[in-house]
């Protein structure tokens, strides 16, 4: 489903990522960790093309990425992307900031558009909210509008950026629990957190990122079980000890 | 002195005073709708990224802003007819000038605007797959307007008074009805002093629906 073989970015001088190389099947759900700085987010953000790069290779669904001929909007229509910080529309209620990726991208009508967008808030609890704005949502809550959001456009795989840093912790779980049931469903995802429950839960690798280099592309038992690294050792000894 | 005014000339020169008022009024707002759209674009030009289009819009802008504007009023009714071939009048030709000229004004309002709205907010219209036409229209610009909206009003007050200045070129606007009719009677100082309550009521009371509206437009977050 996506590919990524040497992919390099640099901002000038500064190494953001260096020959990272990885492939995620359909179905499978990564979780991309690493300290901050190490270029987790900016690896996601390659995937759609939010992000350019110097060097290297990204397809997604045997599209690739960085290729000048390729539509970008057509593509980023079908990759599902989840922001830090929600990234709703502010002067749009919630039922329009589930429709108007439909209405304009997919081209629905606005009925079929709405069943669809209600359907996908009711199924992240909250259909009460509908007709609510972004404002007086409580955070977790926008986040789970911001996956129905992403899920409107039916993709083929969903990236997710530190979904859950932005959230007050009681609300950490409401979000997880959606992404735990997608994983279940079997959409193929990526997702950069440093969540280790929801990575133990649900991952089928874990990737682990330092410095702008993949460190550690291992399934989940090695990565927690035996990590090779000693750098993921001593992140994992870091996050896991209290 | 004020006992020598003649305040009774006024009621009879309301009829004529009025039209020079409605010409101010209509200046004032074509030359802010076009304003504000030329000047978006304008905004929209310095901010893309093609280098050409940002140095032309810079140049336009800079260009506007250093020159006086009753220069610019002048040079625009010389001009035009030189141009085009035919004079098109006192009163269109400042209907151009002021749109021309607010533009510049407006695009430097529109683009702290645009920069206002997040980066994360273009994110994630390019993350649904909207082109950028389709984000900027849908989601940057909306948000732009709504965070300036006290400001491009504040601006068009400015830019009501400054219509005064098409006196200049004769164009009968409320202040150049005032001088006519203060040569007619002979009386120009109650004349002057009339208008100039107009100008300040009318401005006066702009500020204060900007004001109401600064609250009522502040977007929750």
């Amino acid at each position: 489903m996506i590919e990524m073989s040497n992919v390099s970015k640099h901002y000038g001088q500064f190494q953001v990522l260096t020959d990272c190389s990885t492939t995620v099947s359909k179905g499978e759900v990564i979780v991309v960790c690493g300290p901050s700085g190490s270029g987790k987010s900016t690896l996601i953000k390659c995937v759609n093309g939010l992000e350019p790069f110097q060097s290297g290779k990204i397809t997604v669904d045997g599209v690739s990425v960085g290729a000048p001929e390729t539509d970008l909007p057509k593509l980023r229509a079908r990759v599902g992307m989840v922001f830090q910080n929600f990234e709703l529309f502010p002067h749009m209620s919630i039922t329009e900031n589930l429709t108007i990726g439909q209405i304009k991208v997919l081209k629905r009508s606005a009925e079929e558009a709405t069943e669809i967008g209600l359907k996908l808030l009711d199924r992240v609890g909250l259909k009460a909210q509908a007709g609510k704005f972004p404002g007086q949502l409580s955070g977790g809550q926008q986040q789970r509008v911001a996956i129905a959001r992403a899920l409107s456009m039916n993709p083929i795989c969903m990236l997710f950026d530190e979904p859950t840093s932005a959230l007050d912790p009681e609300m950490v779980n409401e979000v997880l629990d959606v992404m735990v049931e997608l994983a279940h469903e079997g959409m193929t995802m990526m997702c950069v957190t440093h969540e280790m429950g929801f990575a133990r839960k649900v991952a089928d690798r874990v990737i682990f990122m330092d410095q702008g280099r993949i460190v550690e592309d291992a399934t989940k038992a090695d990565f927690f079980g035996t990590p090779r690294s000693e750098r993921a050792q001593q992140f994992l000894s870091k996050i896991l000890s209290h | 002195m004020f006992s020598t005014l003649d305040l009774s000339v006024i009621a009879p020169s309301l009829p004529f005073l009025w039209t020079g008022l409605q010409y101010s009024l209509k200046l004032t707002l074509v030359a802010m709708t076009g304003g504000i759209i030329l000047g978006t674009f304008l905004a929209l030009c310095r901010l893309s990224s093609s280098r050409v289009l940002a140095g032309a819009a810079t140049a336009y802008v800079d260009l506007m802003r250093s020159i006086p504007l009753v220069m610019v009023i002048l040079w625009f009714f010389l001009l035009i007819p030189l141009m085009t071939g035919n004079p098109v009048g006192a009163e269109t030709s400042a209907m151009l000038t002021f749109t021309a000229f607010e533009a510049a004004y407006y695009s430097e309002i529109m683009r702290a605007g645009i920069q206002s709205v997040s980066r994360g907010q273009v994110a994630a219209g390019d993350a649904l797959g909207l082109t950028y036409r389709q984000t900027m229209s849908y989601i940057v610009l909306p948000q732009a307007f709504r965070n300036m909206i006290p400001v491009l009003l504040t601006q068009t007050i400015i830019l009501f008074q400054d219509t005064s200045l098409v006196y200049i070129i004769g164009a009968k606007d409320l202040l150049k009805a005032a001088e006519i009719a203060g040569k007619n009677y002979n009386r120009p100082i109650e004349m002057y002093i009339f208008v100039a309550l107009c100008y300040f009521v009318l401005c006066i009371s702009l500020s204060l629906v900007v004001k109401q509206l600064q609250k009522r437009v502040a977007i929750v977050r």
